[in-house]
């Protein structure tokens, strides 16, 4: 018994050593190899930025400074087409009506599957799934004639939240199904119901409340997408920030106002991610 | 076990009998209904629309123009650009993710990557073609680099920006699902890095990246707003040729023919997508 076990020690303890020694020198080089990467890598995708954000800040003259260029934000009008702010206004407010019909929407039909339709469930998953695998632009011909139709009635750009919505879909599905399979959904639905609430009551005042995290996700994804989106936009030819941006550049190329903009508009778009970083790493620390 | 069985049994009966109902599928109407009429509607009235001709009738006339050289011009250009795009960036964004996720799990460069990864991955509208312009373009700030307006090379550079950070996204899991054991236990056998990585970490990733390059793919593949903003007066790729069809100058929109060139593009990405969802079940073996 004795022999066995100092048999095992001896031969667990040599290669234990060895293996540190490699170890280290496998660290030494994985760590260069990291940073090197990191160099490069942080400025292939910094130095675009950079040039944007120098671009912004050009005067009149070349390789002067000014601040013209994010003043202009709110005052910028272009030749036939509608004046910046009104773009930016039209994005913000598509972002919030397309997160919230989205929310709206898909929250209660999971909750719902989840708890009463099991057998939806898969079908519930590849529809919410599909508009990844159709691309925008097949979407755009195809509801070109729809829009095409009620343009004559003069609708506002606001009008693109129907199909914003469907882009949406996939982002917010993966996100809100995260929240879902975090708890046991069951269980509080089995123990509202038997002290008498309603199904209502169920979905709206116990579920939700314990997926507000994943709520939030997807209505920080559903934004970030909305304030990027330009080939819907650009096929039904309603102005968004993206393709007032594009309309601009047409007529006066280097305006130093669409890269204040582009600039503006990335920084938020990057808080709103940063945001939900944050939020993500909270829920994980207190399950 | 049995006394879940009774509360189950107990409880089934008593539901029913308070209220004698509506089957459950009916809460799900709203949301198949409006996905029905903004999703599959549009899809449907594209395929419908492109198996009949301009007169109406059920013809594959229409179909056909997917033959002719100049359309199978625009197709191999979309493959082109989505064929380096994707390689490229599968490649690079492969050894960025492994960069990523040898450190610290929990550290701040893990989560700046991934939410950084989050943003640019998504940034594929006008503005990206605008950073590049100034950046490399002809008023360039760091160079005016000849090739920039060269198809493919100049535009797949200007994809790769938002390409790795895609293929960070979705590749960091397999990554992540390499277990240190593995790699202790080749090592203790005696493997050096290279083996390592030859026989075990290569055909553990390998369906995982193919299937990341895929998706890659199909990404590039219906990306729109970069290119259209890189250069409008050319079209190269297929959306490109489907948005001239659509907003012709002399005000003769060829629905028709876009709607052919639309239903190409689905057949496509049908194709690289399925061969995704197969190559992601094989690869989901090794993940937990």
């Amino acid at each position: 018994m004795a022999a066995v076990t100092s048999l095992g020690e001896t031969s667990l303890a040599a290669p234990a050593v060895v293996s540190r020694g490699m170890q280290a020198r496998r660290r030494r080089r994985l760590n260069l190899f990291r940073y090197l990467t990191f160099l490069i890598f942080g400025l292939f995708f910094l130095l675009p930025l950079l040039a944007m954000v120098r671009f912004s800040l050009e005067g009149s003259k070349l390789g002067t400074w000014s601040l013209s260029g994010w003043r202009q934000i709110v005052s910028y009008q272009g030749v036939g087409i509608p004046p910046l702010a009104s773009a930016v206004e039209i994005t913000l407010e598509l972002a919030v009506i397309t997160s919230v019909v989205v929310l709206a929407l898909l929250v209660p039909t999971m909750i719902w599957v989840r708890l009463r339709v099991q057998w939806l469930a898969r079908t519930l998953e590849f529809v919410c799934l599909l508009p990844l695998t159709i691309p925008a632009i097949v979407l755009a011909v195809g509801l070109f004639p729809v829009y095409n139709r009620i343009e004559h009635y003069s609708i506002s750009a606001l009008m693109l939240f129907w199909a914003y919505v469907i882009l949406a879909l996939p982002y917010a599905y993966r996100a809100l199904a995260a929240g879902l399979n975090a708890m046991d959904v069951t269980t509080l639905s089995e123990a509202a119901r038997g002290l008498g609430a309603s199904w209502f009551t169920v979905i709206v005042r116990v579920i939700a409340p314990n997926m507000w995290q994943a709520i939030l996700n997807a209505l920080l994804l559903t934004s970030a997408l909305v304030l990027g989106e330009f080939t819907l936009a650009y096929f039904l030819s309603f102005y968004n920030l993206q393709f007032e941006l594009y309309s601009i550049s047409r007529n006066t190329a280097n305006a130093t106002v669409i890269f204040s903009t582009s600039a503006a508009s990335l920084m938020f778009a990057f808080v709103l991610l940063l945001i939900l970083s944050y939020v993500g790493r909270r829920r994980r620390g207190r399950g | 076990m049995a006394v879940a069985a009774t509360t189950q049994d107990g409880a089934r009966p008593a539901r029913a009998g308070r209220r004698p109902s509506v089957p459950g599928w009916v809460g799900t109407v709203p949301f198949f209904a409006y996905v029905g009429v903004f999703l599959l509607l549009p899809t449907g009235i594209v395929i419908w629309d492109s198996l009949r001709n301009t007169t109406g009738g059920w013809y594959l006339t229409s179909v056909s123009q997917l033959a002719s050289p100049q359309v199978r011009g625009y197709f191999i250009g979309s493959v082109k650009l989505c064929l380096i795009s994707s390689a490229g960036g599968a490649a690079l964004g492969a050894i960025l993710a492994y960069a990523v996720a040898s450190g610290n799990p929990d550290g701040a460069v893990r989560r700046l990557y991934i939410s950084a990864s989050g943003v640019l991955a998504q940034f594929g509208g006008v503005t990206l073609a605008f950073a590049f312009l100034v950046l490399i373009g002809p008023i360039g700030l760091l160079l005016h680099a000849s090739w920039y307006f060269d198809f493919p090379w100049g535009i797949s550079l200007i994809y790769a920006y938002f390409q790795i950070p895609l293929m960070v996204l979705v590749f960091m899991p397999a990554i992540d699902g390499l277990k240190v054991q593995w790699r202790e236990a080749s090592e203790n056998l005696g493997a050096s890095t290279w083996q390592y990585w030859r026989y075990v970490g290569a055909p553990l990733l390998t369906p995982a990246f193919l299937g990341a390059t895929l998706l890659l793919f199909a990404n590039a593949l219906s990306a729109f707003a970069t290119i259209q903003a890189w250069e409008n007066q050319i079209a190269y790729i297929v959306p490109q040729q489907i948005s001239t069809s659509l907003s012709s100058e002399v005000g003769l929109a060829n629905v028709n023919y876009a709607d052919v060139l639309a239903l190409g593009m689905v057949i496509m990405v049908a194709i690289v997508m399925t061969g995704y969802a197969l190559l992601q079940r094989r690869a989901a073996r090794w993940l937990r």
